[in-house]
């Protein structure tokens, strides 16, 4: 769906912070019951290295499919004309934009992972 | 000639059908009316008095922190005073006039006659002001909260030390909570279905994007806090123990779902003033808003990265490092949007030319508090300085800089600039730029010196100080800015009281702005606009000339209203080609029967009287009921209609392609998350403790749950099997269906009670019994609503209201059906099995 050049919507918009939340609920969930429960600090960081690496491909593809909707700076913004292509273009445009910033913010939520290193 | 004169009177008798069909009612009567025009007012007036009754509160508060030793007013009280200052400006003031604003400007905006469900809007109204009442009376008879807003256990949950002002708190904002959800699922159908034609969703305005993103996260944020609520109350009246450590419980939990609720919340009050500004911006600018794409960004990333912050008010709580700063990382992160739609702004500003007009001089103001508030908002979301700063004055100092720089100045300069659009007078722009400096150099005064005190280490919350340390003078000053701000405030409401009579009659778009709500005429129509445009436009008055004409003569979609019914448009989300013409509802009494009745369920379960809760309850969901059946999904008299430009639309529409069907879908998505909230206390506690279940527990077992799983998913296929047969015209098996339906449910009920009555699980004993009693009472209690339903659909049926062609009753119930089941089956799943795979 995400790759589809005819689409987007509401959904592909919403699908790259969405990726975000998951990540943050996976890191902070996983770190909450390892540091409760007593598990391995190292393993933990590990299995959040890997959710920071899949969320960051899927956001990236997101990004992609999203530049593609924009017509590949084919016509430059506002997209403010009263046709479908434009309004595929403009969501395109802010969908992009949302998907940079979530790849920002997955990188950011990933950082404490990789600086503390134990539970303290 | 005579043509056009024929056309003339034609258009007279549409105008006076459409007119006959929307007016008013009078007298007595008035208090019946559900459309925008008149509840958007009412719910605008009523939380601006909470607010001003609010701000009265925090004047005592200032008065009483004006010298050290004083004994102005008594400690008990001083605490009930700060605690609903708090409180009212939160639940009764920031949220409900973000609710309140877009009831009454969306309609027009979208060029809709109203939006899809007004009774629904008018309950919420109404509930809002009988709760608030409710809440904010309780200090005249010194039972107001004391614990502070955010209500903490122990404290809080000590029926010693929190007398009824704790339930008080609890039940009375829950109520309110549920008539937020109510608005939220109003306003999201609203913009995604009631666009006028051709306002695709990247021409719809800015305050579109943050009404469906404020809307979202309401959904997503006030589940937990209700959750959190059924908890607190059920240890505070019947001694579950879910906070309580000694028996397995923690206060932590609480903070938890608090502040899932609580942090988002702030933004869900700063992004709907924000969208003021995104309306007043460009047109004082006289330019389109530069960036639309980023404006729409930054709605969407703040109301996602908010939900990440929780944890930053819990700093002190002694969550590991590692997890807190996932918080920090986030609560930096967030400023990224922040800071857009504030670059936006001055983007816009600087590619026009900027007319200084009041409501431009108080969003100037706004900003330049705001940024000042993030500043201090960075600062406190690093966790070592907040270790310091954390429940000093410095933390209140930051919480008005963004609240009042976020919130409060945008909004009256949406009133500076709407004020027109409501009331068809201008406020004075003399007696504006008065306001303007007295409440901007007030509130400067006030909460600046608040720094000070805070990093001097004065304690927020308290009663009195000690002279001698150095924060005497300081606090002479915040009080003294404190009336400052006062008499700026009194000013806005001289100014407003003052234009309602004798205020200049307000031109037609009077700030030559872009959008249709300034499509609004000068004198009293109710019918939101004479006939619905196509738009091709962002700014459709600048860009698009003679719309305005057309839609005044009547040439637009729905000119008239031939039946006799209020009518508007539901078009597609994404480009908004017209789909069907609703009928809506027409002004009742019903809504407000629900919230008196509904209400006093509350109110008196707060004294604990239980027979009058019980009674209330079961009127309220009668009155309801009938509400329904009257109201909703009435078979058409013809198929479709004329809808105007030579466009023939149905006038039934069921499933994914009703409004309804979004209702209910969007609803639903706010009950999950208040059912997730709960299922999250269970693995929380699973988490703190080495074992849980305990092994001294006895837990459900399996057979019961299993039972009630089996009847109930069972349950669920009948009701899916009757919309399949209503569709394809087995009417009889279906109802039969149904009925099978109904006994299976209340078999499943049945199951669930015996797992947890026979099983000897005791709630008063463990937190542990208590957390299964929740879950398998949270689980019945849907279910028991969804056998409701079915006779629901049944009675509809037999009544001939419900055929094979017109189904959206069972669609919807089996839209409900699917979020029940599920529900159902997590539950069961989680007690039955879950003690097996950890024990
Ligand atoms: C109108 C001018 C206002 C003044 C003079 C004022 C004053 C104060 C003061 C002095 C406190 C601290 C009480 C204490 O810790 O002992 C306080 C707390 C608070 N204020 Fe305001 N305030 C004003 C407006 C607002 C607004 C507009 C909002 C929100 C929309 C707000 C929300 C709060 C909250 C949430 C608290 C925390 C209450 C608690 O600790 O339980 N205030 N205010
Ligand atoms: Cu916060």
């Amino acid at each position: 769906m995400l790759t589809r050049p005819d689409r987007a919507t509401i959904v592909t918009l919403l699908a790259p912070p969405t990726v975000w939340a998951l990540h943050f609920l996976t890191a902070y969930i996983l770190a909450a019951i390892a540091c409760a429960k007593g598990w391995d600090p190292g393993s933990v960081r590990l299995v959040i290295a890997a959710a920071t690496a899949a969320a960051l491909v899927f956001i990236a593809l997101a990004a992609r499919a999203a530049h593609r909707h924009t017509g590949f700076t084919a016509d430059t913004p506002p997209h403010d004309d009263p046709t479908r292509g434009a309004r595929m273009r403009q969501m395109g445009a802010a969908t992009f934009l949302v998907a940079a910033l979530s790849f920002v913010a997955v990188i950011f939520t990933s950082l404490p992972a990789v600086f503390i290193p134990d539970c303290r | 000639m005579s043509d056009d004169l024929s056309r003339d009177t034609l258009a007279e008798a549409q105008a006076a059908r459409l007119r006959k069909v929307w007016a008013t009612p009078r007298g007595w009567r008035y208090w019946s009316a559900v459309n925008n025009t008149e509840v958007g007012i009412w719910y605008i007036v009523t939380s601006f008095g909470f607010f001003l009754f609010a701000g009265v509160l925090a004047l005592i508060v200032r008065a009483q922190l004006a010298v050290p030793q004083n004994d102005l007013v008594s400690p008990e009280f001083y605490n009930q005073a700060f605690t609903l200052h708090g409180t009212m400006m939160m639940f009764l003031f920031a949220v409900p006039i973000f609710e309140a604003v877009a009831i009454l400007l969306l309609p027009q905006m979208l060029a809709a006659r109203d939006l899809p469900f007004p009774r629904l809007s008018a309950f919420g109204f109404w509930c809002f002001l009988i709760g608030g009442s409710f809440v904010a009376g309780s200090i005249f008879f010194d039972a107001a909260p004391a614990s502070g807003w955010f209500m903490y256990p122990s404290l809080a949950t000590n029926k010693d030390l929190a007398g009824i002002g704790a339930d008080i708190w609890l039940l009375g904002l829950s109520f309110i909570e549920v008539a937020s959800i109510a608005a939220a699922v109003e306003l999201i159908v609203g913009v995604l279905k009631c666009r006028p034609p051709g306002m695709r969703i990247h021409l719809m305005p800015l305050y579109c994007w943050y009404v469906l993103i404020v809307a979202g996260m309401i959904l997503f944020a006030f589940p937990p806090l209700i959750a959190g609520d059924i908890l607190f109350e059920l240890q505070r009246m019947f001694d579950w123990p879910f906070f309580d450590p000694d028996r397995g419980g923690d206060p932590v939990l609480w903070q938890h779902l608090f502040w899932i609720f609580g942090h988002p919340e702030v933004y869900i009050i700063f992004l709907p003033s924000i969208a003021l500004m995104a309306m007043i911006v460009p047109t004082f600018s006289q330019v389109p808003i530069t960036g639309y794409g980023w404006i729409v960004l930054a709605a969407v990333g703040t109301g996602f990265l908010s939900f990440g912050l929780w944890a930053h008010h819990m700093y002190t709580t002694g969550l590991p490092a590692l997890s807190l700063g996932f918080f920090s990382a986030a609560s930096e992160a967030v400023a990224i949007p922040t800071g857009v739609q504030i670059f936006v702004f001055i983007a816009t500003m600087a590619t026009g030319r900027v007319i200084f007009s009041v409501p431009m001089l108080f969003a100037a103001g706004a900003l330049a508090v705001f940024v000042f508030g993030g500043l201090t908002g960075v600062m406190v979301a690093l966790a070592p300085f907040d270790w310091q700063a954390h429940d000093t004055h410095f933390v209140v100092a930051h919480l008005h800089y963004t609240l009042i720089g976020g919130m409060l100045l945008p909004l009256i300069a949406g009133l500076y600039y709407f004020f027109p659009f409501a009331t068809k007078r201008m406020l004075s722009a003399r007696l504006g730029t008065w306001a303007f400096w007295l409440i901007f150099t007030g509130f400067n005064i006030t909460f600046l010196p608040m720094h000070f005190t805070g990093l001097r280490g004065m304690p927020r919350r308290v009663f009195t100080y000690p002279a001698g340390h150095g924060w005497d003078w300081l606090n002479l000053i915040s009080t003294f800015g404190a009336y400052i701000m006062a008499i700026g405030v009194l000013v806005v409401v001289v100014d407003v009281v003052r234009a309602l009579r004798h205020g200049p009659p307000a031109p037609r778009n009077p700030w030559n702005a872009g959008t249709l709500e300034w499509t609004v005429e000068t004198t009293d129509e109710n019918w939101g606009v004479r006939s619905v445009p196509q738009i091709s436009s962002r700014y459709p008055l600048w860009d698009q000339p003679g719309v305005l004409d057309e839609m005044d003569r009547g040439q637009g979609y729905l000119p008239d209203a031939a039946a006799g019914k209020r009518e508007t448009l539901i078009t597609g989300v994404l480009d908004a080609t017209p789909e069907q013409v609703q009928r809506l509802p027409a002004n009742s009494f019903r809504p407000l029967a629900a919230a008196i009745f509904i209400g006093t369920c509350f109110i008196a379960a707060t004294f604990e009287w239980w027979w009058l809760a019980a009674a209330g309850g079961i009127i309220g969901i009668g009155v309801i009921l009938g509400w329904l059946w009257t109201g909703t999904a009435r078979p058409p008299e013809a198929a479709t209609m004329d809808a105007g430009r030579g466009l023939t639309l149905p006038l039934y529409a069921s499933g994914p392609r009703s409004v309804g069907w979004w209702a209910m879908c969007i609803t639903m998505v706010g009950d999950a998350t208040a059912f997730i909230s709960l299922i999250f206390g269970y693995f929380f506690y699973w988490t703190i403790h080495a074992e849980f279940p305990p092994p001294q527990a006895t837990g459900p077992g399996l057979v019961w749950p299993a039972i009630a799983a089996a009847t109930g998913l069972a349950a669920w296929a009948a009701v899916l099997a009757a919309r399949h047969a209503n569709r394809t015209g087995r009417v009889a098996m279906a109802r039969l269906a149904l009925m099978a339906g109904a006994g299976l449910t209340i078999a499943s009920i049945a199951a669930g009670a015996a797992a947890i009555l026979t099983t000897g699980l005791d709630p008063v004993v463990h937190v542990y019994d208590a957390t299964v009693w929740v879950l398998v009472i949270w689980t019945a209690l849907h279910l028991a609503a969804g056998v409701l339903m079915q006779l629901y659909c049944l009675a509809r049926s037999l009544a001939g209201h419900m055929t094979p062609v017109h189904d959206i009753d069972i669609q919807n119930v089996t839209l409900y059906w699917h979020f029940a089941g599920v529900t159902l089956a997590v539950t069961m799943a989680v007690i039955g099995l879950f003690p097996l795979a950890s024990g």
